[in-house]
């Protein structure tokens, strides 16, 4: 948490509760104006001598979000009850950031920019050697030696193949319809009758319907759900998937991703973060244990406890990238499996191994899960990725 | 920020003295509510802005929009969101057949301008339930449940007659708020809600009761049950929550089984295990939670909670 020093004089309530507001920016809270605004009109609502009372209602209208409101009460104390200074860490999210363009700001990369470009770079605070090299000029390099044990996904994703993969992630989000949309639209054929333009043309025909309007459900993109293998067997690939996932999550706000390895993390909102560097470092502080070992069955058992009832349903297209190496017993990967697919969900398995001439499915894990796969191919590169796109239209 | 003023004439829900006469008139009324959630429904009614409720399913979402309907004598409107919920369903939808009726009753002699006025007047529009609320003579309270399963075109919408309080039907006109609703909308993470609403909103997000709070619940929910029964039942739910269950008990599940136990007429949750083990169907709702909680464990919770 960073810590806001209290005003020594501070001035009046406005000027505490700005200073507040000042605060919570400071540690990733998004909060404009409006905010402000509300919390000062609160104020005249309750007892403000009682400070109980205002940690309730600023916390109402400040924190809006589950996350948020359990983070709060530390923010408050830390503020108002003068805690103290605490460690300085890098503001977790700050959605109030100028630049809402997502992955597409990509010109940050360019090292011309990045000389210019305004502002500080956050970066892991505790692991800030051997990384990344701030020469003299102020660029930044990624580092030539691969280390992925240190967690570096820098290295993974350059920005000429997230511009290729984020084409190949619509262009396959796309081809995965939801014929089953409940919405109906106006069009030239349809199933249902559209009684309301029907009505509206009788009027010049005496009540009678002559003209019959149709309704039809609209195709849908699906729900994506991507659960990605980043272990030691995968570390040449992670590039290629990882950049894809970037692309899959662009498509549509309702695309999840996740990382495993030996544990599981959502980077949804670490990928839909529109500054491309901070997204980076976020990912990189996620992926610790990157490049280590698997643990498939482990992973999904949490997958299925802590996100799919509520992020999968019968419109969820879950698609898991990995080699199938797993350092769980072959019956978990199984039995977990099941229990993602009793969801009503459709399960596709990117195999990167599976490309490879003469493979066969000899990991026992991947063999265990073969039976509640709705789809299994290869994917080694993006152009794999892109030829899957007439498999998995014909999948919905 | 007050109101915007082309609803800020319009009659609203009466507030409260302070959040402490709430709470103790919510707990009047059978429901406890923690301090976080007092706070933010007595600013979310002084302020004039939605309600925005966010937890795990069967914590007491819906039921604070009930209880503030009764204590209010209020009207509850409740609009259920589901996946493909569009306009006819939630604003208003014309009523065809009267339509088409009409028009052949009027005849070949009057013109069709005419016609087209009459069937597409107040009389031929059927409400649905966001109509319905703001067009109420007393402010009701206008439960927007689960918004989470609506579409994000859904929320848009719903965002702007949250803000104007009014709807614009094309064939008829802006129909304007004759009262203010008191606006709560429950979610429960089917997916991530935009900022734009959650901003216009005063949150609260509501966790599974601590111990104290869900026993002061089941005494007013259930007063004949003995306090010692009522320990033993609220500490075996505690200790479920904690397992590795598919379907964790909410609130609703320990009142019935609390009403399943005196019901059955057990005094102490020991005295019978075959019938303890028999009556949890009332807390465990799928197969393979009843599977992973089998009578040894089920006798050492009850151990732990006597």
């Amino acid at each position: 948490m960073r810590s806001t020093r209290f005003p020594t004089r501070a001035d009046s309530v406005t000027d505490r509760v700005a200073g507040f507001m000042a605060h919570l920016r400071l540690n990733g809270m998004s909060v404009g104006v409006a905010e402000t605004e509300n919390t000062l009109q609160a104020m005249t609502e309750i007892n403000v001598g009682d400070p109980e009372e205002a940690r309730l209602a600023i916390k109402s209208i400040c924190a809006n979000d589950a996350e948020r409101f359990a983070r709060f009460d530390e923010l408050f104390k830390a503020y108002w009850m003068n805690d103290g200074r605490v460690k300085n860490r890098p503001p977790k999210k700050e959605d109030n950031a100028p630049n809402d363009g997502r992955w597409s700001n990509r010109s940050q990369f360019d090292n011309s920019s990045i000389a210019n470009a305004p502002g500080s770079i956050d970066l892991p605070d505790d692991e800030g050697g051997g990384e990344v090299e701030a020469s003299g000029e102020g660029k930044l390099i990624s580092s030539k030696v691969i280390n992925v044990n240190k967690a570096d996904l820098r290295e993974f994703m350059k920005p000429e193949d997230i511009a290729h993969a984020e084409k190949v992630a619509r262009r396959l989000a796309t081809a995965i319809r939801d014929r089953r949309s409940r919405r109906r639209k106006a069009a030239k054929k349809g199933a249902h009758l559209d009684l309301r333009k029907i009505a509206r043309k009788s009027v010049g025909t005496g009540g009678e319907p002559i003209e019959l309007l149709k309704r039809r459900r609209p195709d849908r993109p699906v729900h994506l759900v991507a659960l990605l293998d980043v272990s030691g067997s995968m570390t040449i690939y992670a590039r290629v998937f990882l950049s894809f996932l970037k692309g899959l999550i662009g498509t549509s706000s309702t695309t999840d991703a996740y990382l495993f390895h030996t544990q599981l993390v959502r980077i949804s909102d670490a990928l839909r973060d529109g500054d491309t560097f901070r997204a980076v470092n976020r990912l990189s502080m996620m992926a610790q244990g990157f490049g280590g070992g698997t643990l498939i069955g482990s992973n999904l058992a949490r997958f299925n406890r802590h996100y799919a009832a509520r992020c999968v349903n019968g419109r969820s297209v879950v698609i898991i990238l990995s080699d199938g190496y797993d350092s769980d017993p072959p019956e978990k990967i199984a039995a977990e499996l099941a229990r993602l697919k009793k969801r009503g969900c459709r399960i596709i398995w990117l195999n990167p191994l599976k490309g490879w001439k003469d493979y066969e499915p000899v990991a026992r894990g991947m063999a265990a899960a073969l039976p509640y796969l709705d789809h299994f191919a290869a994917a080694t590169t993006l152009n794999d990725l892109a030829a899957l796109e007439p498999q998995l239209a014909r999948l919905s | 920020m007050r109101a915007p003023s082309i609803s800020g004439g319009a009659p609203r829900l009466g507030a409260f003295m302070n959040w402490t006469e709430l709470k103790s008139d919510l707990a009047g009324a059978g429901y406890v509510a923690s301090d976080e959630l007092a706070m933010a429904l007595y600013l979310s009614l002084h302020l004039q802005k939605p309600l925005l409720l966010e937890g795990a399913a069967g914590v007491g979402k819906t039921q604070i929009a009930k209880t503030l309907s009764e204590i209010k004598s209020a009207n509850l409107i409740r609009l259920q969101c589901y996946e493909g919920l569009d306009a006819a369903a939630a604003i208003y939808e014309w009523n065809y057949q009267r339509q088409l009726l009409s028009i052949r009753a009027a005849g070949d002699g009057t013109n069709s301008a005419e016609i087209e006025e009459r069937i597409f007047s107040e009389k031929y529009l059927l409400r649905r339930p966001l109509l319905e609320a703001i067009l109420q003579e007393t402010p009701p309270v206008l439960l927007i449940d689960e918004v989470d399963r609506a579409d994000e075109e859904f929320e848009a919408y719903l965002l702007e007659v949250l803000s104007d309080f009014q709807v614009s039907i094309p064939e008829l006109g802006t129909i304007t708020a004759t009262c203010r609703p008191h606006v709560i909308l429950t979610a429960n993470g089917a997916r991530d809600l935009s900022d734009a609403l959650r901003r216009r909103c005063v949150y609260s997000f509501v966790d599974y009761p601590s111990r104290e709070t869900e026993l002061a619940i089941l005494a007013k929910r259930n007063p004949d049950l003995n306090a010692h029964l009522a320990q033993q039942i609220i500490g075996f739910v505690q200790a479920l929550r904690k397992e590795d269950l598919e379907k964790v008990p909410g609130i609703a599940e320990t009142l019935d089984w609390a009403a399943a136990i005196s019901g059955l007429g057990i005094n102490d949750l020991s005295d019978d295990p075959v019938t303890l083990q028999a009556s949890l169907v009332c807390l465990l709702k799928t197969q393979a939670d009843q599977a992973a909680m089998p009578v040894e464990v089920t006798q050492r919770f009850v151990g732990k909670a006597a």
